[in-house]
Parts: structure tokens; sequence; C-alpha cells
């Protein structure tokens, strides 16, 4: 089947997309529920470009990182990819024989670069091993040449290679993490949280790093986060999920200044303004978020809203793109004037 | 003067080293703050500076180890409990002559003096419930019988927004939900109504949304019972909008002191200038590149003498700032600053 994207410079898309883990109960492990940790997600990815993926804790971010790189099989929906070659195909339902070759076009960071480092191989191992078992490399040498290479690129020193990851401090293993997903030059990174776990000058370097390694090698990245002021510095479109489902996607500044979604405008208001003098209200957003197992009906946000009508909480909206590339799903978006930051 | 001008803390050169086999390390290395009533002071640095550290030592949780080897923690108590004060002249015990596993410090700590943890998972325990572990705290502190204790109990969650308290009561830490779970902690160290809260990190694992909901409820207790606050934090907006005073810490040092707004908007400290450029904000322009600080910490084993910022730092002057260590002096009215751009006045040894 030929499968077409939203237009020739989208790498990925992502249509209708659903992973649903089942709730099983007692000695018979009975099904007693579903746990829908991604409900029906669309967004695409243009190549060379940052999305951004937001969200409270819990609302499907990895989830959907998981999916998209096939370490989960999606429940339903479509994960569209135009591979090297430039043909389209659907990663969702690509058996495992078909999906292989194309992994080395898909790379992943974690948010723990002390937990995903085997601390018993060293750097020569650890970032060689993919051109090992994928590219199949069988010298040593030559690895280790292109290990020196990968290293240089990401601002460490070759002659670290011998060295094991206790001997390198946080910033630096997070320099080995993304080093190591990039040993087989891919085309799209996901990063899921990947400078959550460090401390703030650090965290510079390595969103610079990203930053920079995209501008040379033309990389695409997914970059989930939680941290607002990370997203906003480095994406060029943000996607906001909640319980499972997006809510809006706009280029970055239109969704911080222009946000159309009232779970946007929440977020947005509850982000503290780094000046002093200026002391804002911190809107903080009544209630809890709901459990993916048991939504409300309607709008999975009515309940929390400030703006619900009846309506909110009988149909679900649609995520409908209502300007150009601002998409957004709330039945009274065309008419509600919301606020951005420092709105 | 009244009692309000006096601070109700006050640290003196306070140092605090852990002794390991493999060397000494200087985790706080003579660091002198003063702490008003109602008043919030940020405490802010890279990692391993020494901020929790500083505050552990007031509390005197610092772990074996290590050890306050000088200074003074100056710290006034309520009038109410003035057993601790025998001796003392002008209403202040020092906090680090006393036995950590003393009665005085017991009767301090968790009382007048309690402390947020960063993780609030490890905080509670999850075989007891919530309430038990709120009227454990206050019937250690307070004379009142079961009964009241609930009553009390009761009430501090009432106070946090958590809804239904006489429910939660009765609940485990793993059965709430993120911010309710933040909101229990508070309670808790608010059992007692110190007059001191410390607060390591409340904020930094949860969503914005929650963090909106802690910032407010912690400004507003802090304005009804005129407590003060010592709050640590990596994030410039939450310091930007809860404290007044600010702390700039570097390798166990004090880099800069002064006002929020003097810190945010007329930084003098090259640290400090570094430091605040180097973290994202949504209001820096996207996908900019961020200046960031040369170079990574030293190794605490491998602290460089003279100004421990030098070799980062880029307005060093060599015979000077690698060879003597500045001291924290008052350089204008608001600020004080370490650095032999303002000043010469150096450690002798
Ligand atoms: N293997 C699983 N089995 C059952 N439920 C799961 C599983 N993995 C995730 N979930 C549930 O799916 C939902 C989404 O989880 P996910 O980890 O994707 O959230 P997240 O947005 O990444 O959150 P965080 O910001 O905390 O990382 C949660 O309710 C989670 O408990
Ligand atoms: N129990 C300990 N044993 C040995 N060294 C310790 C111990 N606790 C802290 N240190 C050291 O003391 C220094 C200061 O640590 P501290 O925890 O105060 O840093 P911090 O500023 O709170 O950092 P973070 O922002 O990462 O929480 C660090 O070099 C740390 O390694
Ligand atoms: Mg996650
Ligand atoms: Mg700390």
């Amino acid at each position: 089947m030929k499968h077409t994207t939203r237009d020739e410079r989208t790498l990925l898309e992502v249509k209708h997309l659903k992973k649903h883990f089942p709730i099983r109960k007692g000695f018979l492990r009975r099904l007693v529920g579903q746990v829908k940790a991604v409900d029906g997600v669309s967004f695409y990815i243009n190549e060379g470009e940052t999305l951004g993926l937001v969200g409270e804790s819990g609302c499907g971010k990895t989830t959907t990182a998981r999916c998209i790189l096939r370490a989960l099989d999606p429940t339903a929906g479509q994960i569209l990819f135009r591979t090297a070659s430039g043909q389209v195909v659907d990663l969702a339902t690509l058996p495992e024989n078909e999906l292989r070759p194309l992994r080395r076009e898909m790379q992943m960071i974690f948010q723990d670069p002390f937990a995903s480092l085997n601390p018993r191989m060293n750097l020569l191992d650890i970032v060689g091993e993919p051109l090992l078992v994928i590219e199949g490399i069988k010298s040593r040498k030559e690895r280790a040449e292109r290990v020196a290479e990968i290293l240089r690129l990401v601002g460490l020193r070759p002659e670290y290679m011998q060295r094991f990851p206790h001997a390198f401090s946080g910033g630096q293993r997070q320099r080995i993490v993304i080093a190591r997903a990039l040993a087989l030059h891919p085309r799209l990174v996901v990063a899921d949280e990947p400078v959550s776990a460090l401390d703030v000058s650090v965290q510079a370097q390595v969103l610079n790093l990203m930053m920079e390694l995209q501008q040379r090698l033309n990389l695409t990245y997914l970059f989930v986060a939680h941290d607002l002021s990370v997203v906003k510095h480095i994406c060029n479109r943000v996607a906001v999920m909640y319980v499972g489902k997006l809510v809006e996607t706009a280029p970055t500044d239109e969704l911080f200044y222009h946000p159309k979604h009232p779970y946007t405008e929440a977020l947005m208001s509850a982000v503290p303004v780094a000046d002093p003098r200026i002391r804002s209200a911190m809107i903080p957003l009544e209630g809890d978020v709901p459990s993916p197992a048991n939504p409300p009906p309607g709008c999975y946000f009515h309940p929390r809203c400030r703006y619900a009508v009846d309506i909110c909480s009988q149909e679900a909206p649609n995520l409908e793109e209502i300007e150009d590339n601002h998409f957004v799903a709330c039945h009274r978006a065309h008419e509600l004037k919301l606020r951005g930051i420092g709105g | 003067m009244s009692s309000e001008q006096r601070p109700i803390l006050s640290v003196r050169d306070l140092k605090t080293y852990f002794f390991l086999d493999e060397g000494t390390v200087k985790a706080v290395d003579g660091v002198s703050f003063d702490v008003y009533p109602g008043q919030v002071v940020g405490i802010v640095g890279e990692s391993g500076c020494g901020k929790s550290v500083t505050v552990r030592s007031v509390l005197r949780i610092v772990e074996k180890p290590g050890r306050i080897v000088a200074g003074e923690i100056f710290f006034r108590p309520r009038k109410g409990n003035g057993r601790l004060l025998e001796g003392s002249q002008d209403g202040y015990v020092d906090l680090a002559r006393l036995d950590a596993q003393g009665r005085e410090m017991r009767a301090i700590r968790g009382a007048e003096i309690a402390l947020i943890p960063q993780e609030p998972m490890a905080a509670f325990s999850p075989v007891h419930t919530i309430g038990d572990q709120i009227m454990e705290t206050i019937l250690l502190h307070q004379a009142v019988n079961e009964e009241e204790a609930r009553r009390l109990g009761i009430e501090r969650l009432r106070e946090v927004g958590i809804p239904n308290p006489e429910q939660r009561m009765e609940a485990y830490s793993w059965e709430l939900s993120g911010g309710l779970r933040q909101r229990a902690m508070i309670a808790m160290a608010l059992s007692c109504h110190p007059t001191l809260l410390i607060a390591d990190e409340p904020t930094t694992a949860i969503d914005v949304t929650t963090q909106a909901q802690v910032l407010n409820l912690l400004r507003s207790l802090q304005q009804q019972h005129n407590m003060s606050i010592i709050f640590i934090t990596h994030d410039l907006g939450v310091i930007a909008q809860i404290a007044e005073y600010v702390l700039v810490m570097y390798l166990g040092r004090l880099m800069e002191t002064g006002p929020v707004v003097d810190i945010f908007h007329h930084p003098l400290h090259p640290y400090t200038r570094a430091l605040l450029k180097s973290i994202p904000s949504v209001y820096t322009r996207s996908r900019t590149f961020l200046p960031t600080i040369e170079g990574s910490i030293p190794h605490p084993f491998n602290r460089p003498p003279g100004c421990p910022f030098h070799p980062r730092c880029s307005q060093f002057t060599a015979g000077i700032c690698d060879q003597k260590t500045p001291l924290l002096q008052p350089v204008n009215e608001q600020q004080s600053v370490s650095c032999f751009l303002y000043h010469r006045r150096a450690e002798e040894d």
C-alpha cells in the first residue's frame, strides 16, 4: 500500500495513534479495563525541525515516543516515516524484519544519563556497539576511527575512549548518550526528557550541542519534556498533550504568546515569570488530572476548564487546523480570547 | 532594636566538611548569612555547591563522615521555648554547639525549624497513614492529647488546600496524586507552626500547574504566619517569584548576596552573571545558543587555590585571583560580593 504524508518535507507523520494498556485484576488476571495512555494522537514533523511534546506527568508523552520507535506496539493508528530512499512506510504495522534496517534511521535519547549507560563498557564499546551490531563493522581499528570522529562531534576528547562511564560528569555522560545515538547517522532522534536530570549550566551545554548537531547533520528531533522554558528554547513547534490526547499544536512563539486551548493557557499562566519586578499571579489549575483509565465524557479537560459550556461535557472535540499550522481541539476555539505568557 | 529587625537565624562563617579516605570535601567553607522574620531567602548555585549541606547543617542532620568544623548558627527560638535559652543573654542559641541528637535540638527540629525535603515519597512512610504521621509529629512537640492532635492535623491538611481532609488522614502517601502528596508534605512540615521553614527544591520534580499551587500556598502561609523561608531551587522563575533575598553559592562559598531585584537586574559577580544567562526562560528568544559557563565544576578534592571560580571566570586576573581568596564584602547598600573586581579584602593565610 502506498502512503502519503502532509507534504514532501514531512519526515514523520503520526495519525490517530492509540496505545491502550489492559488493566487486569485478581487471580485469573481478568480484564477489567483499559488505560488509554495514548488515545488518538496526530501530528507531523518536518525534516530538520524540532517538535516539542509537553504535558503533565502521566499524559502519555513517553508512551507516544516509545510507540514511534516501536519499542511498544501501537493499539491503532499510523506512524508514517519517510525513509532515506524517499519511500513512505507505516512503522505501526511493519514486521520486524522490514523494521530492522530502518532502526538505524531512528534513535532515542533517554532522560537519565546514569541509568542508560552500561557501567562495565568503555566509551569505545558503548559508542561502537551499534557500529558493530547494526552496521557490521568488524575491524576494531575502523570502529575506533569512527568513534573518535563521533566523540569529537559531541565535544569529548577521543583520548577518553578507554574510560568507563563513572569517570565522567553528568553533562559528559549525556554527551556520551548523544554520541551513541548519533553513531549510525540517524535522521530522526526521539529525546525523552534529555536534560531534565542535568544541572543548570550543563543543561545549557547539552541544549546548545543538540541545536548545533541538528544544523550540521540536518537532524529531526521529537523533544519530550515537561520544562516549558527548555521547550520554548529549543523547539520550532510544540504539541500539548492532555490525558492521552493532543489539545493543541502550533509554532512555538504562536503557542506561547497566542494559545488557543484553555489548557495551554492554564499551563502558560502557571509559569513563574523570571523577573522579580513582576510578581505574577501564577494561576494554578484547580482539580486533578483525570485517570486515563476512567476519563470524563466529552472533552477530557472540561471538569477543570473555566470556559466549559454544555457541549464540552457531551462531545469530544476534534483536533482542527484553525489557522495555518495551528491545530486546536476545543469547541470554543474560534470565540475564546486567551492569554499567553506575559499576557 | 525591636525583635522584628533582628534576624531569626544568623549563620556566621560556617564550615562543614566531609572526611573521606580519599580526602576532605569542604562542602561548606565559610558561609555567613542572616534570615529575618517573614523573609524568604533563596539559595542558588550549580549542583554540588553546598546548598543542601548548608541547610542540613542548620538542622543538624549532616550525616557522617561530615561534621561542622567551625562557625556559629545563631537561632532565636520562640519565647515559650525558654529552657533552650539558659545562659543566653540576647535570646539566641548557637545550634552548632548543641548535641545533634540531644533534647534541645530535637525540640527545635521539626517544631521551630522544619524541612520540606526534595523527594516527598521518601519523606513519608509507606506503611503508616498520612494522619498517623502528622499526629506523631504534633504529639512529639506539643502538649496535646490524641484527639486534639487529630483535630490539629485535619486543620493543617485543610490549610494547605487538601479537599476532604478528614478522609485524607486515613490515606497512605502512595494513594495521593503528586500535587496532593506535595501538599501533605508541606502540611506535615507546618504541623507545629515553625518559625523557619526550609524548602530544599520542593518543586523540582513536579509539573508547572502543581508548582504554581505549591508556590502560592507557601506565599500565603508565609504572609499569614510571618514565617521565614529558606528556599533552594535552580529555577530562576521560582526564585524571582518567591524570594526577597538571594544567596549565590559556588564550591561551598557565597559569591554574591543581595535583594532579588538587584541580583536579577544588576548582578555583580561574574559567576552570578554567567549563571543567570545560562538558564533558559520562556522570555529568552527561541533557538538561540545559550551562553554557557566555561569548563566544569572542579572535583571537590581539587579545589583551585585563590578564588574558587577563577579557572572558569572570564574576567580573571592572573597573579591576583589565583593567589588570594576574596571575602564576601558589602559593595553597595544592597549587595555583597566576593570578587576582586569590587574590593581588595582577601582571606588571611
Ligand atoms: N506498561 C504500562 N502498563 C500500564 N500502564 C502504563 C504502562 N506504561 C505507562 N502506563 C500508563 O500510561 C499513562 C501514560 O504514561 P507515560 O509514561 O507515557 O506518561 P508521561 O507523559 O511520559 O509522564 P511523565 O511526564 O511522568 O514521564 C500513565 O497513566 C501510565 O501510568
Ligand atoms: N554524605 C556525603 N559524603 C561525602 N560527601 C558529601 C556528602 N553529602 C554531600 N557531599 C558533598 O558535599 C558537596 C556539597 O553537596 P550538596 O548536597 O550540599 O550540594 P547541593 O548544592 O545541594 O547540590 P544539588 O543541587 O545537586 O542538590 C558535594 O561535593 C557533595 O559531593
Ligand atoms: Mg515520561
Ligand atoms: Mg541539594
